[in-house]
């Protein structure tokens, strides 16, 4: 670099500042669209909301009365998804982090868990239908859907809880075995507390998505309408986001604010869900002891 | 005697656990088989050349998959042009510029976003976007191509997002230190020194990002219009196309079980699959070799 011989625009400092700025224009107009609707949603869907809304079942086709039983819905999906799910997240996640050897088997494991989270959700959907629906016979179901969306969800509770054990010190593992403890009994008294709230960090974002999902549950075990609430996990169920689909574009003549106060519940339910995120996320930070 | 017991269920945890681990492998192949089980006899049923053709209608038995293949793909470039730029520039200011305040504010909302149900953002897509591009640019119908790159845009930001920071923050405290002490500003160390190092973490995540475009389906069936026409010039961005999954969601559910057009669907479905299939390999390639080269480096 040769001295003062460059024009203005190769000046150093002003390049720093101009990119600098032009940057943060960037990344704050990337994150506006966010800003924008969440408060176009709660302004447009505030009106619609009442205790009718939230606790009636639908009437005249859906077009008035409330949302309900979607709401119970997303909420058995959620529970089933969960039920599934994090045993079995959690129980991978635990031998990857601790019992996997470096070998070629381990290997595969991971390229299968970097597939399943690649996976298209409407394949999802495919797969709960030729599996769950069909073979095993256990029709549209919440119980076909909540299998369904637990695999879906699996690689997401996977990554992050072992994430979350690896992140435990290996002086805790040494010390626990030193004293007597076997492998299982480290795991369970030293690694897994010291890793819960990771972990649960890595659950409610799974379960945020498989609740928000509508693709997978489209064959699987959601109903277009129905007049009362199921009372069984072999009973089809209503679901919020697939609601919210069908009073979006199939059925017509429906008043835009039952769409707007739907939309609102759904949102609201993200945003509770991320609170509950960073909530557990403060609190491990200010309590860690490493 | 309880010494014993002990030893037994300690056992059986560690099988139960062994288990578990294998599990994902199981699944992925459970999918493959039911997939190829039920998508193959498309071959069979359908003539290869009716196949790859480029008309889809299957009420006549047109099963062409090329217009499918190619909406599917004009949508997911589309999408890549909006969200690779403004991710990974979001990424680097992030990560190397903003100061706490602002990732306070940037960081939580990228994860909204990315915890945003997708109908959610198809709705929003018919009811306000897809107006004002209608009326933007005097089209007949906003349903189009376009509005679906720009929806599918925001839900590849996040995927983009955190995997380029974590890139970028993985990069070591040491290099930024050196590009500094020889006297290179903070933004030349960026593009000098921190990214070209993240390289390849970047490269994984745009992988990523673009992995799940391919594969998004309930905003693109609400806001693409569905028309499965081929595309042929960039003017196909301002018209309605229709995707691969949003072929399998809207036709799945009125089909007879067992048809051909059932089993197109299933075909459809593994062509899908291949094509995430092969953008996860290279991406989890491309970090695994990445590491390697850090680790070379750094011993």
């Amino acid at each position: 670099m040769q001295k003062n011989k460059r024009p203005f625009f190769f000046n150093p400092k002003l390049t720093e500042k101009i990119g600098v700025s032009a940057l943060t224009l960037v990344a704050f107009l990337t994150v506006a669209p966010i800003v924008a609707v969440v408060i176009y949603i709660v302004i447009l869907g505030a009106p619609a909301i009442s205790w009718e809304f939230i606790t009636a079942m639908p009437r005249d086709g859906m077009r008035a009365g409330g949302i309900w039983p979607a709401i119970i819905g997303t909420f058995y999906l959620t529970i089933g998804t969960a039920i599934f799910s994090v045993p079995l997240g959690v129980a991978a996640a635990i031998y990857l982090s601790e019992y996997a050897g470096d070998n070629r088997l381990t290997r595969y494991i991971r390229l299968a868990i970097i597939n399943l989270a690649g996976i298209p959700s409407v394949v999802y959907g495919l797969f709960g239908l030729g599996l769950f629906v069909i073979f095993l016979n256990f029709g549209t179901s919440i119980l076909s859907a909540s299998l369904t969306l637990s695999i879906m969800t699996l690689p997401v509770i996977i990554s992050t809880t072992e994430e979350a054990l690896r992140a435990v010190p290996q002086s805790f593992r040494v010390v626990s075995t030193s004293l007597g403890a076997t492998k299982w009994q480290t795991i369970r008294r030293v690694v897994l507390p010291q890793a819960l709230p990771g972990i649960l960090t890595g659950v409610v974002l799974g379960l945020e998505r498989a609740a928000g999902e509508t693709a997978p549950i489209l064959f699987t075990g959601a109903a277009f309408f129905l007049p009362r609430l199921p009372n069984s996990p072999l009973d089809a169920t209503m679901a919020l986001p697939y609601h919210l689909y069908v009073i979006s574009t199939q059925v017509p003549g429906m008043p835009i604010q039952i769409q707007y106060g739907t939309v609102l519940v759904l949102m609201v339910f993200v945003l509770v869900m991320n609170l509950i995120v960073t909530l557990i996320r403060s609190r491990a930070r200010a309590r860690r002891q490493w | 005697m309880s010494g014993n017991k002990l030893k037994i269920s300690e056992v059986l945890i560690t099988r139960g656990i062994q288990f578990s681990g294998f599990s994902s492998i199981l699944f992925v192949l459970m999918i493959l088989y039911f997939l190829i089980a039920q998508g193959l006899p498309a071959l069979t049923e359908v003539p290869l050349g009716e196949l790859f053709n480029t008309r889809w209608y299957p009420i006549e038995e047109y099963y062409g998959i090329l217009p499918l293949i190619l909406g599917s793909l004009v949508v997911t470039l589309g999408a890549s042009l909006v969200a690779i730029p403004l991710g990974v520039l979001t990424a680097i200011y992030i990560a190397e510029i903003a100061p706490s305040w602002a990732k306070e504010i940037l960081k939580p909302l990228v994860e909204l976003l990315a915890g945003l149900p997708s109908v959610v953002l198809g709705f929003l897509g018919i009811l306000v976007l897809s107006p004002f591009l209608r009326d933007t640019f005097h089209l007949p119908t906003g349903l189009t191509a376009l509005t679906g790159s720009l929806l599918l845009g925001m839900i590849a930001i996040p995927t983009i997002v955190s995997i380029s920071e974590d890139a970028l923050n993985n990069v070591p405290e040491i290099y930024r230190h050196g590009s500094l002490a020889l006297g290179a500003t903070r933004w030349q160390t960026i593009w000098g020194v921190t990214v070209p190092a993240a390289r390849s973490g970047i490269l994984t995540a745009i992988m990523l990002g673009v992995g799940r475009t391919i594969g998004e389906t309930m905003t693109v069936m609400m806001v693409t219009g569905n028309a499965p026409v081929m595309p042929d010039s960039l003017r196909v961005l301002f018209m309605p196309i229709r995707t691969m999954t949003a072929t399998i969601a809207s036709e799945m559910g009125e089909v007879a079980s067992g048809s051909p057009h059932y089993h197109v669907l299933f075909f459809i479905a593994v062509v899908l699959f291949l094509f995430t299939l092969i953008v996860n390999i290279v991406a989890s390639n491309i970090s695994s070799k990445q590491m390697k080269r850090s680790e070379r480096i750094l011993s």
